[in-house]
């Protein structure tokens, strides 16, 4: 698309203003400096403009005219994304959906509700609470992301492991599509006939669709909840104790694991008393009945005294509950403390290799000459390596890039993934060229093209250009190789 | 128990040279469900393509060639005490794991456990230009790129040959028992639904013959204690009974010269009891219905109750089988379609006349 082409902002701007209130179509720099980024702040781009429509209609029709002029669209919920999937195109349109934030209907027999796309995830819970109901995925972000967001990004939690992520808690999505056709996939029921483009759109970060209305399925409160809080003097045995709590049957609603510092920094910031002199934590949460709670809690104290815990805390009640989840929830501010940036990667790996990645993660922090503090989902082996860093230090964000670099594709290595909740966007795309080969990425650009002919829709995102990966692999290649003569010669 | 992917590569890539097409097989125990095969097109045989892969309990995770029998995949669960949470039906011992996925098929426990298609985690599938590819993985959460693994759900291997698939696999529960008692099709919707709504071990709810059937299963003093709670006189033989909801064999689904229509809807719509026989279960999600019908009016009745409808088995195979689709969702499927399988190779017409 050459600059020639793109409409002038101006006349564009007058077409929306036709049919949107002409206050929520921005076109001035100043309204529109807070859409530059998302929550990944590192990448920026000034939009062209931003426009806030109310109704469905008004989405199709901004989608029809962008068609139409092959004017790039950048759906965009509450900018808590980790990965710059909603930044702006510099020649394009930022689709807001803040003002699509009703619950339109919770019917607490069916277990449903039906929402429009800028509800908060954690609203839904909220306003489900008093039917006994919540909402499965719980993202960190939950006080302020949004269920579309969700959507975009097949948003996980801590309890996914149990409850899944957001891909198993939808029924139905209403999108307008790049054409503008306004259309519904799946249904009331728990499957639909023909393809599952449900599970399609799930996660394909604005690329397919936008998303105007979902159903989602609610699920009983649980009775009780109660967390052991086990510390360990290693992460292998931290590591064998999640498998080991795994294999014995038991499925916790959580299973988290912080390393040595992050258990300091989370325990400064919050005084959850945690074990400070362990090297490993674990958070294990048994949810369900009260016979049953009971039950699993002593087996798995067993387990883990079996296993080497150093030591165990298991809460007797619910406040005692929240102190102990307290240090992790904050573990995030926490690290932020201790350092001036942190930059938080999300790699998945299957869990037989926790120890190892950790063990490799820790010696490229020599190398890199950065610290990295690791807080992760451990039951489902999805890491979060916090690199620390300070922006004010030339050099620095670029090392910690490199880093995040190496660490996600030495998931890669053991068999996992390079994003495990946090999407590709712009951030991850060129480790899409480690994870998959030139003909499963062009099988993605097919797939993209059926829904969006035109390629509108949050272009240059999730999956990269074919050249694109052709030149980063022969660089990394020569990294690679220039790093071993290195090592050679050393 | 090989590994036939080179052999499979090239005959697609043979038919696709000679402009054949091919009718994916597996165990050849679902040949009744979806549209009529091509009669024209040749045979991929996958059940040869089959063993376990990778199997790691403390990952929770087993890989599995496609064309592997469930009965295989549970016996080597089972040693670990885990198993397949959605409960895969088996209308035959030679019911294979790819199968089971490209028809979306699960058991009773599918409210509460997920779906085949809730615990895939990968596939490898070779799409109609005879590439081999990777989706998703081996791990519990993965977002990067399209969700191409859990899109071969319910696409009647339209889209390519899975030659291998990647699911995350559950504990065994600890116990389980079954409660009965008689309701009428007014009440049994709402009693269904309310107890759902509940926070107990719940893992099976259906309505039969005027009897309402609920499972539960966990651990064993949660099972027991929400027993006594709930009314209700404990099964005998439960978990025959449930064996036998899960693969068609209950006594409501042996008259096989009828037409059976699965009705995949709202839990909580009313039972058009004038209509006809229901089965109901997954809490009222899923409804089967035996008699001659045509599709629309089907469909209206499926709409009205917020979901959709499909003629499983019987009837006239020739038409179409599938809930109708809007134009905008037909193009897209049209073009989906097309990019796996430019030159229709797989499956034509199996799932709609038009694919």
């Amino acid at each position: 698309m050459t600059t020639e082409s793109i409409p002038s902002k101006h006349r564009l701007a007058d077409e929306f203003r036709s049919f949107i209130d002409p206050e929520f179509v921005i076109t001035d720099d100043e309204t529109l400096k807070p859409y530059e980024c998302d929550g990944l702040a590192m990448y920026r781009e000034m939009p062209m403009l931003v426009v806030l429509p109310e109704t469905v209609d008004q989405v199709q029709r901004v989608m029809r005219i962008c068609h139409e002029q092959g004017v790039p669209v950048v759906a965009r919920g509450a900018g808590t994304g980790l990965c710059a999937g909603a930044m702006p195109h510099r020649e394009g349109v930022v689709l807001s959906l803040a003002k699509f934030n009703r619950i339109l209907d919770i019917d607490p027999v069916a277990r449903t509700a039906r929402l429009q796309p800028g509800v908060r995830n954690l609203a839904i819970s909220e306003e489900a609470a008093a039917h006994g109901l919540y909402y499965g995925p719980d993202p960190s972000s939950q006080i302020a992301c949004t269920i579309g967001g969700n959507v975009a990004e097949n948003s996980g939690g801590v309890h996914c492991l149990k409850y899944g992520l957001t891909v198993h808690n939808i029924l139905s999505v209403e999108m307008v599509t790049a054409e503008g056709d306004r259309v519904t996939v799946g249904s009331d029921g728990l499957d639909s006939c023909g393809m599952d483009l449900l599970a399609l759109m799930t996660g394909s970060e604005g690329l397919l669709g936008v998303v105007t209305e979902v159903k989602v399925k609610l699920l009983p409160t649980p009775e009780v909840a109660q967390v052991i809080m086990a510390g360990f003097d290693s992460v292998e045995k931290a590591g064998d104790a999640v498998g080991g709590v795994i294999s014995h049957g038991i499925i916790p609603g959580g299973l988290e694991m912080m390393d040595g510092h992050a258990i300091i920094a989370a325990d400064d910031f919050c005084g959850a008393g945690y074990p400070r002199d362990a090297k490993a934590l674990l958070l294990c949460e048994v949810d369900g009945t009260r016979e049953e709670v009971d039950e699993h809690i002593a087996e798995a104290e067993a387990l883990f005294r079996k296993l080497g815990a150093t030591s165990i805390r298991t809460s007797g009640s619910d406040e005692e509950r929240a102190l102990l989840w307290k240090g992790r929830k904050s573990a995030f501010p926490a690290v932020g403390r201790i350092s001036p940036d942190y930059y938080c990667m999300d790699g998945t790996i299957p869990r037989r290799y926790l120890a190892h990645v950790l063990l490799e993660m820790e010696k490229m922090t020599e190398e890199f000459g950065l610290r990295v503090a690791n807080v992760f989902h451990a039951g489902d082996g999805n890491l979060h390596p916090l690199i620390l860093f300070d922006a004010n230090v030339p050099g620095e964000f670029e090392r910690t890039e490199a880093f995040g670099s190496r660490i996600l594709e030495l998931c890669v290595e053991v068999g996992g993934c390079i994003t495990g909740e946090h999407g590709v966007g712009v951030e991850k795309i060129r480790q899409m060229a480690v994870q998959f080969s030139d003909d499963e990425l062009q099988q993605f650009h097919d797939v993209k093209a059926a829904f969006d002919p035109t390629g509108i829709l949050n272009p240059g995102k999730g999956v990269p250009t074919l050249r694109f990966c052709q030149e980063y692999r022969s660089i990394e290649h020569k990294q690679h190789k220039h790093e071993q003569t290195d090592a050679a010669h050393g | 128990m090989a590994d036939n992917t080179q052999q499979i590569q090239e005959q697609v890539l043979q038919a696709r040279d000679s402009g054949h097409k091919l009718n994916i097989v597996g165990g050849g125990t679902k040949s009744f469900m979806g549209r009529t095969a091509d009669e024209t097109a040749d045979t991929l045989n996958l059940a040869d393509h089959s063993g376990i892969v990778e199997y790691h309990p403390v990952e929770l995770v087993m890989t599995v060639r496609a064309g592997t029998p469930l009965t295989e995949i549970e016996a080597a669960l089972a040693e670990h005490d885990q198993c397949l949470h959605f409960e895969p039906p088996r209308f035959g011992d030679a019911a294979t794991i790819g199968g089971t996925l490209a028809c979306n098929l699960s058991g009773p426990a599918r409210p509460w456990s997920g779906s085949v298609r809730d615990q895939v985690l990968g596939v490898r599938l070779i799409n109609g230009k005879g590439e081999h590819l990777r989706f998703g993985g081996q791990v519990m959460k993965n977002v990067a790129g399209y969700d191409v693994s859990r899109l071969q759900a319910g696409a009647l291997g339209t889209l390519g040959v899975m030659t291998e698939i990647s699911l995350k696999v559950m504990p065994r529960p600890a116990s389980s028992l079954t409660l009965v008692q008689a309701m009428s099709p007014d009440e049994v919707i709402d009693y269904m639904n309310r107890r759902a709504a509940e926070p107990k071990p719940i893992t099976g709810a259906c309505w039969v013959d005027g009897k309402v059937y609920l499972r539960l299963s966990g651990a064993r003093s949660a099972v027991e204690a929400t027993a006594d709670k709930w009314s209700g006189e404990v099964m005998e033989g439960g978990e025959t009974f449930w064996q036998q909801v899960r693969d068609l064999q209950h006594s409501f689904f042996a008259d096989d010269d009828q037409p059976l229509w699965r009705f995949s809807v709202g839990s909580t719509a009313a039972i058009d009891a004038g209509r006809g026989d229901w089965f109901i279960d997954w809490a009222g999600s899923q409804r089967w219905l035996k008699g001659e019908g045509d599709l629309a009016e089907m469909e209206a009745l499926a709409t009205a109750a917020g979901g959709q409808v499909s003629l499983f088995r019987g009837g006239d195979r020739h038409g179409e089988v599938m809930h109708s689709q809007p134009q905008a969702l037909k193009t897209i499927q049209r073009r989906v379609k097309q990019s796996f399988d430019p030159d229709g190779l797989f499956n034509p017409g199996r799932l709609y006349s038009w694919l």
